[in-house]
């Protein structure tokens, strides 16, 4: 096989879920949480994987870090089979959950990286240089001495993500690492994990349902949905091959009739608020130009498609091929 | 061959966590006294009880005070150490319940370590100093004890044994809460009941339960059998005078059973859907 740090040929997972139907009995059903996937991630290589909630990526991440065992299928992470040698991978692979925190709760985020330092036994000088590097970068000087269930969610994820690199891992899991955070604590997560990508090459594969985060760290995305892998490779083929749009909100002075623009359609007017649609491979910039020269604008803002279209459009023209 | 190497880590992995309680717990030393204190005084109440029972009548099942108090003080101290080494195991089911047993699976050290470790609450030292001071009471007010070598032996031996048989029951327990999450109450049933069900001379139940008690869930061997040879008394069942002995066997038995409940219980853990 090739020699990539994350192999998975064929994965699969069922989940046997047993449901109450009427009073007494029960129903058996099997889910296809992940339904055959195959990909390789080569070391150094930051990867993005999005869909739409409940499409595998947990499921996935779990088979990755062997909290779960695959029903099906090859996956290999560094070499090893990950739920048959759990303890040997975790000390190789960082994982944070944007759901659950990995630090001790009750703790403060000193004494947990403290204990982290011993369970991994991670040599003082190693720990000393990664931990006041994730201090200095993730901005968490002054909340070392805070116990965690004290920390807002923004604090309390840069808190799990410097966990998570403390012990040099070859290889970094994110699932959701911007779920839930404001527009300054997911800045600052994104900033970092470009860093430690481009400056350390550490392998790192995150999940989102945002594709704004694939959009600014990320040059390979991969698509579930249902279990399946819909897409693997570059964000701008992605938006053509989703056909996805982006859409510019415009807010003139005055209410206007819909404008037109070449290469822009307008597809509401609220006032003098309007929406202007426009292919997400375009630049907004020239757009914005010629709306500036032609009618007074007070502000304006960019919205990037969300997943679900992009998926939706994605279905619709695979069904148009067959 | 892997085997003893995880074991090690194990108790490297728990020393590590217990430590770090230990030191956080510390910090607030007055809410520690005061909580130890509080376990220690609820402790009490127990064997209050048994005075109470012994201001109407002379003796209980035919044993004298002093007798039932070395009951009690051996069943308590033996518990008390179970609980303060396991006592966290109760938390499982919640862990496995809204699936945060995942983030014990990614690091690197046994999971039964890490969940036996959590919150180790050094104020349960309340319960087995309540106990040892009763036992203490129980063996100055013994009179016309005879002390035998063995016997001696038979001392530390007896509470040893009898914290391992509470600690595996304990696991036993969390295992189980991999099945059904919310059985952390039948666990303390077998636990904490057994533990009260100890304190007594075996005399005042009936046979089929201490039968069940000896030969299904050896809770027998806890004290009852170990403490009726120090007392000089038969055991109500008539069994061999070995079977007295074999405390330590019934513990590791014990906690093979347990070890491998745990391990089949964590291969089934499925995690949650988010
Ligand atoms: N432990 C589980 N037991 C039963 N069903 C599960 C479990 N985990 C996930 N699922 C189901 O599998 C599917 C995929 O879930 P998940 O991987 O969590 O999706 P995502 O992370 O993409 O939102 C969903 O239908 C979910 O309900
Ligand atoms: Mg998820």
């Amino acid at each position: 096989m090739s020699d990539g740090l994350i192999e998975l040929d064929g994965v699969e997972k069922v989940f046997d879920v047993r449901r109450r139907a009427g009073l007494l009995r029960r129903e058996r059903r099997q889910v296809r949480a992940v339904d055959g996937i195959s990909f390789t991630v080569p070391r150094g290589e930051m990867v993005g994987y999005i869909g739409p909630n409940g499409a595998g990526k947990s499921t996935t991440i779990k088979m990755l870090t062997g909290i779960l065992t695959p029903s099906g299928g090859r996956l290999r992470v560094a070499g090893i089979d990950p739920s048959r040698e759990r303890t040997r991978l975790a000390r190789r692979i960082g994982v944070v959950f944007g759901q659950r925190t990995t630090l001790w709760w009750d703790l403060p985020l000193r004494d947990s990286y403290q204990l982290v330092r011993r369970m991994y036994r991670i040599p003082d000088d190693r720990y000393r240089v990664n931990l006041e590097r994730c201090v200095e970068l993730l901005d968490l000087r002054d909340l070392l001495e805070v116990p965690v269930r004290q920390l807002s969610l923004g604090q309390r994820m840069r808190g799990d993500i410097a966990a998570a690199l403390l012990h040099d891992p070859e290889v970094l899991y994110l699932d959701e690492p911007t779920i839930g955070l404001d527009v300054v604590s997911k800045a600052k997560v994104r900033e970092f994990l470009r860093s430690v990508n481009t400056e350390q090459g550490m392998t790192v594969l995150l999940t989102t349902h945002d594709l704004t985060d694939i959009e600014q760290l990320c040059s390979r995305v991969m698509v579930i949905d249902h279990g399946r892998l819909m897409y693997d490779g570059g964000l701008a083929e992605l938006h053509a091959v989703g056909e996805s749009e982006r859409t510019l909100v415009v807010d003139f002075e005055r209410e206007l009739p819909p404008v037109e623009l070449p290469g822009a359609r307008c597809e509401r007017v609220d006032g003098p608020r309007q929406w202007l649609v426009f292919p997400a491979g375009s630049s907004a910039a020239p757009l914005v130009a010629e709306l500036a020269a032609r009618h007074p604008v007070v502000d304006l803002s960019v919205r990037e498609p969300v997943i679900e279209d992009v998926i939706a459009r994605m279905y619709a023209e695979s069904s148009a091929v067959v | 061959m892997g085997e003893s190497r995880a074991l090690l880590e194990g108790l490297r992995c728990y020393g590590l966590i217990s430590a770090m309680w230990i030191r956080s717990t510390m910090t607030y030393r007055a809410s520690f006294v005061m909580t130890t204190f509080g376990n220690f005084a609820a402790t009490v109440l127990d064997f209050v009880a048994i005075l109470l029972m012994f201001s109407q009548v002379d003796s209980l099942g035919g044993f004298s005070l002093p007798e039932v108090a070395f009951l009690y003080g051996t069943s308590s101290t033996a518990f008390g150490l179970a609980d303060l080494l396991m006592g966290s195991m109760d938390r499982l089911g919640r862990r496995v319940r809204d699936g945060t047993l995942d983030t014990l699976l990614v690091r690197p050290a046994p999971v039964l370590a890490q969940v036996a470790a959590d919150r180790f609450a050094l104020r349960r030292l309340g319960r087995i100093s309540q106990g040892s001071f009763v036992l203490v009471w129980a063996l100055t007010h013994l009179d016309g004890l005879q002390w035998t070598p063995l016997k001696l032996l038979l001392m530390p031996v007896m509470l040893l044994s009898g914290a391992g048989i509470f600690s595996a029951i304990f696991v036993l327990g969390g295992a189980f809460q991999f099945l059904a999450s919310d059985a952390s109450e039948v666990q303390n049933s077998f636990t904490y009941g057994g533990n009260t069900l100890l304190q007594y001379p075996p005399t005042v139940f009936a046979k089929d339960l201490v039968r069940g008690v000896t030969f299904v869930v050896p809770l027998a061997f806890v004290n009852w059998l170990p403490a009726l040879r120090i007392l000089g008394r038969d055991d109500p069942l008539g069994l061999p005078g070995w079977v007295d002995l074999a405390g330590p066997l019934v513990a590791v038995a014990c906690c093979a059973v347990a070890g491998l409940a745990w391990r089949t219980g964590l291969r089934s853990y499925r995690s949650t859907g988010s």
